[in-house]
């Protein structure tokens, strides 16, 4: 039996895995959508931030020590898969809803990153609190995602109508909502942060607290490499397990040096050979962490209170702190 | 088809009036009947509603120094404010070059000027060794063009991605690769759909009529999606290659059939005089047939040239940050926020195309005119 | 002949390794696509056509349901909407054109240097950026969606124009008969006239009555129902939460692109009229004004006729741009057939083959089928020529 799926695997999968060739490169290369403020832009001096470009940053540096050892390509929502079938990026880590049918379609999505939902920005002046309000009104829509589906489904079976307007990119939607086109702009609620901030006027509209779907996005990554798809999700979990056990960017050396809980040692490569499972030294979530931090770094970094964005924790903080965050033990 | 037939007399007419002096001209010109001399009116009415508000707009309330939109509020101005140029200014490095690094600016500049060279040397008729010229114009203006704008790291020049580039200079790049590709490519197309070889004249018709027949949009989003299904697996496409091949390839079908336009007007007898001396078909097309075409369809080749230039626009639809794109981008800018941003942009944005396709059409129109010496002896 | 044959067999190897080259090219292609789609587990074919599309368009001539239409319904209402731009496009861009190349040739110096302005100024400017403008910039300055300005019934506001509409259902399906029997009494009078002028009898009138009977019969039948106690009913747009609702709506996404795509091709039609009058001889007009026709009446009976030989072929590739450049919808949010078709759709079913491979085949066969009707028409007027 196993010997007749050994071609088919073949077939599926590159002929060498994908750990083996990113260091044989010597670099990552991940595609990012290079666009959405707070998970994937590059700054006035081109270096990229994000919380998903902190995402391939931590691939790096536990498998380089180096953070700065990834290539980021720009991926529109329409050429994001055929980028990873092709083998142009080794690992997408772009706001991309995890659903069933792409998860079937020779794509795997090793770990949820951030829980996200389709939310909808409003303008203050009409006194809305809650989606249900906004009955018989105008929505602005980006064309071709999942957020013209979920819209449908979800007015329709709550009996309310709506009227739709929809167009090709983003900076085209936000400008009919903003010139009063229409009365709300949906989409992701993690983009309608960013959206607000490019108005006129950030503090004249407000973003519904309610989201009408689920939206975990997850990194993806080819099909039939289990090593990969190891790291990846490991990656993620190593920063949540930091979190959870107090270990952040700042406060890491004087850790290694100190740590006495079984736990931390773990993490940071002190007790066990964990990383070598991993195909990556023992070190592998120290450096993680010294390069990039644990989540709550990355997140407030990127998208927390301290920014413009101000994007709450919500079902993003960890698993005790009333969230989904929920890292298995590194044992 | 409707008749007329004529079954009275028709009233003699009164006599004219002066015909000569000023009073004259004016009744020739504006009021030579009761319809014409109302008609005279009423544009003289909606000029002198239309352009003291235009001329308001464009200079008289302009703002052409700020270094915010507050500069354009009329609420902070604290006067009524028209076209905001000094948005225009802040933004123009961005429009010209998107975000090409600025210390390695200076090459598409230098690019630039090389274009300019190429295009005057062929477009001036007069101009010396306009075979050199040509060379110069299809072989070695894009691959210095290229090196420059790319860069060659073993040349001294660091690379540039083309994710980088934008504003004008894209338009540009866009529109010099559409013509430098569909020119030769077109005249290609054009013999092939006159050759009597039935296999390449079935295959040239097919190829012209299939890109005339679908709108550049439909060919874009081709292009960006299909391009990559239909090459092997390791090989990528730019980004910014993929509707630049898209937009060679609609062209090169408009361009073929101007230049079978210009094939039709050679008479048989040149090719048969070219013969008779002994010419072959290769050295009669090249020295005899080809030279008569393109001058006939010079002036529907540079008209091709301004709709393909018009049409580089679109490229913004399929998100290269062409000048249109960068354009809408900036007007988004929070910073630069005010009632009358787009107005100013478009208008700007107006004169920017307008200027450049106007020379053309009047660099045809005087060709032309050239040409049409020529025919009237 | 040696040396002929050797030129013919040359021609033959030659034409056989093209069409191999070129039968190799789409081999390669289509496999390497095929390669491509089977891995990303996308099953070729058209059966997606008839799964279930979810998603709204905004406008719909056709009955269309997110919840149960398919996304071969999508493709439809999508073609629907790229035909009514372009048919409204091609009767205003032709208006337009017609009135602004005459009065390029007028004797009046302003009017023809208002429309020379015109053609330059709309000419040279891309059409994109003339649809931003539209929908941009004239759509902010028109009043909000709170305080949309009422026209009697009528409401424009950003969100566009609201129309009152009349409901033909029920009786009332007489008012739209009677519009037709207008029409068919355009045709009848035209008829008579052909053969009054034929035959020599006193020449028949025909616009001015037959215009009159279209507006008169539909107007009648309109009085004539409510008088019988059937009135013909008018939904009429009202003030809703947001915005104004109900009645007939003009979305401004169309708006902006019929008069976008008009007045932009517009200039050209008006050049292509232009360039036609003139190739009419000029003693024709002057012989025209010998037998004391005025001047409307010599462009209109002696001049425009022969010009239409020369209008008609350009006038109808023009057309076929209208068509083709009412895909730029994709830029304002108008769901014509790119924008649903090969926006939404290909997204959704990321059946990129199929789905261009629709939408190129529906210009095509538009274009194709333009092409083979003008050869007719001209086969036709060739031979009435003597």
């Amino acid at each position: 039996m196993l010997f007749c799926m050994a071609p088919a695997l073949a077939q599926n999968g590159p002929a060498q895995g994908t750990l083996a060739q990113v260091k044989a490169r010597g670099h990552l290369v991940c595609g990012v959508s290079g666009g959405v403020a707070g998970f994937s832009i590059p700054d006035s001096q081109g270096q990229w931030r994000g919380l998903d470009v902190d995402f391939c940053r931590a691939l790096a540096a536990a498998i380089f020590d180096d953070p700065a050892k990834v290539r980021f390509i720009p991926q529109s929502s329409a050429a994001r898969f055929t980028a990873l079938q092709s083998g142009e990026i080794d690992v997408l880590s772009r706001n991309t809803t995890w659903t069933l049918s792409r998860d079937t379609a020779a794509m795997n999505f090793p770990v949820i990153t951030f829980y996200d939902g389709q939310g909808f920005l409003v303008r203050k002046s009409l006194n809305i609190a809650s989606v249900k309000q906004l009955d018989r009104a105008t929505i602005c829509l980006q064309q071709g995602t999942t957020t013209e589906l979920n819209l449908a489904d979800w007015f329709r079976t709550r009996g309310l109508t709506y009227k739709v307007v929809t167009f090709a990119n983003s900076e085209q939607t936000l400008g009919a909502y903003e010139s009063g086109r229409c009365d709300a702009y949906s989409t992701d609620k993690s983009s309608l942060y960013g959206e607000r901030l490019k108005t006129a006027h950030p503090d004249e509209h407000v973003i519904l607290d309610e989201a009408i779907s689920k939206e975990p996005f997850a990194p993806g990554i080819r099909q039939g490499d289990d090593p990969w798809r190891d790291l990846v999700a490991w990656t993620h979990y190593a920063m949540i397990d930091a979190e959870e056990a107090g270990i952040s960017q700042a406060n890491v050396e004087e850790m290694r040096r100190s740590a006495l809980s079984p736990d931390v040692k773990r993490i940071l490569g002190l007790e066990g050979k964990y990383g070598e499972g991993l195909g990556l030294t023992t070190d592998w979530a120290y450096r993680i962490i010294r390069h990039v931090g644990n989540y709550g770094d990355s997140f407030e970094r990127n998208v927390g209170a301290q920014t413009p964005l101000k994007i709450p924790r919500g079902l993003n903080a960890l698993w005790n702190q009333g969230g989904l965050q929920y890292g298995p033990p590194i044992r | 088809m409707q008749r007329f037939i004529r079954v009275d007399l028709v009233a003699s007419r009164a006599p004219p009036a002066a015909v000569g002096g000023p009073l004259g001209w004016m009744r020739r010109n504006l009021f030579s009947s009761l319809a014409n001399g109302l008609t005279t009116l009423l544009i003289l009415g909606l000029l002198a509603w239309a352009l003291p508000i235009a001329l308001r707009f464009l200079v008289l309330d302009a703002v052409w120094t700020g270094a915010s939109g507050d500069a354009c509020r009329p609420e902070v101005a604290g006067r009524p404010v028209g076209a905001c140029w000094a948005f225009i200014a802040d933004k123009i490095n961005y429009l010209a070059y998107g975000s090409y690094p600025a210390a390695e600016r200076w090459r598409p500049n230098l690019a630039v000027a090389l274009l300019a060279l190429a295009a005057g040397w062929m477009l001036w008729l007069g101009a010396p060794r306009r075979d050199l010229g040509a060379l110069f114009a299809f072989v070695a203006f894009p691959v210095c063009a290229y090196l420059l704008l790319a860069g060659a790291p073993s040349l001294g020049l660091p690379s540039v991605a083309t994710g980088l580039w934008g504003g004008f200079l894209v338009t540009m790049v866009v529109a010099v690769v559409g013509i430098v590709v569909s020119l030769p490519l077109g005249i290609l197309l054009a013999l092939g759909r006159r050759s009597t070889l039935p296999v390449v004249r079935v295959l040239s018709t097919a190829f012209i009529e299939f890109w005339r027949g679908v709108p550049l949009i439909t060919v874009l989003f081709m292009a960006n999606v299909m391009l990559p299904l239909f090459l092997p697996g390791d090989i990528t496409v730019d980004r910014l290659l993929r509707p630049l091949v898209g937009i060679a390839l609609f062209a090169s079908a408009y361009m073929a059939e101007v230049v079978r336009g210009g094939l039709q007007t050679v008479p048989k007898g040149q090719q048969e005089a070219a013969a008779a001396l002994g010419l072959s078909q290769a050295q009669s097309l090249r020295l005899v047939v080809l030279p008569q075409a393109l001058k006939v369809a010079l002036p529907g080749i540079v008209n091709t040239i301004i709709g393909l230039f018009k049409d580089t626009t679109l490229v913004s639809i399929v998100g290269i940050s062409d000048f249109i794109r960068v354009l809408e981008a900036s007007r988004a800018d929070p910073r630069w926020s005010a009632a009358t941003i787009p107005a100013t942009a478009y208008a700007f944005a107006a004169l920017v195309y307008f200027t450049v396709c106007f020379g053309m059409a009047r660099y045809a129109g005087f060709i032309e005119r050239r040409l049409a010496a020529g025919e009237r002896r | 002949m040696p040396e002929s044959r050797k030129t013919s067999l040359r021609a033959v190897a030659l034409q056989i390794l093209l069409a191999l080259a070129v039968a190799g090219l789409v081999y390669v292609a289509s496999t390497n696509a095929a390669q491509k789609l089977a891995k990303q587990g996308i099953v070729a074919g058209f059966g997606f056509l008839s799964r279930n599309a979810g998603f709204d368009i905004s406008q719909r001539l056709i009955p269309y349901a997110a919840a149960t239409s398919t996304y071969l319904d999508a493709f439809l209402v999508g073609l629907c909407n790229t035909l009514l731009a372009a048919a409204l496009g091609i009767v205003l861009a032709t208006l337009i054109g017609f009135v602004v190349g005459i009065a390029r040739l007028s004797p009046n110096l302003l009017a023809r240097g208002l429309a020379s302005a015109y053609v330059e100024a709309v000419r040279n400017v891309p059409l994109l950026l003339q649809l931003l403008v539209w929908y941009v910039a004239v759509r902010v300055a028109l009043p909000s969606a709170e305080a949309p300005a009422s026209l009697g019934g009528a409401f424009v506001s950003q969100r566009g124009l609201a129309l009152p509409s009349p409901d033909f259902s029920g009786s009332a399906w007489l008012v739209p008969a009677a519009f037709l029997a207008g029409i068919l009494a355009i045709a009848m009078l035209r008829r008579r006239a052909g053969i009054a002028a034929e035959t020599g009898r006193p020449p028949v009138r025909v616009w001015l009555p037959g215009l009159a009977l279209t507006i008169l019969l539909p107007g009648l039948a309109w009085i004539g129902l409510g008088l019988a106690g059937h009135p013909v009913v008018l939904h009429w747009p009202a003030r809703g939460p947001y915005d104004v609702e109900g009645g007939l709506p003009i979305l401004p996404e169309f708006a902006a692109l019929v008069l976008g795509l008009s007045t932009y091709t517009a200039a050209f039609i008006a050049e292509i009229v232009r360039a036609g009058l003139s190739s009419v001889a000029r003693g024709q007009g002057e012989a025209a004004s010998a037998l004391g026709l005025s001047r409307s009446q010599a462009l209109r009976l002696v001049v425009v006729p022969q010009a239409m030989r020369a209008i008609v072929p350009p006038l109808t590739s023009q057309y076929l741009n209208v068509t083709k450049n009412s895909s730029l919808a994709v830029l304002i949010g108008y769901p014509d057939l790119v924008h649903v078709f090969m926006g939404t759709v290909l997204n959704q079913t990321n059946q990129a083959v199929e789905v261009v491979a629709i939408t190129m085949a529906v210009y095509l066969t538009i274009s194709l089928a333009t092409a083979f009707l003008m050869n007719l028409y001209n086969r036709r007027v060739t031979l009435v020529e003597r």
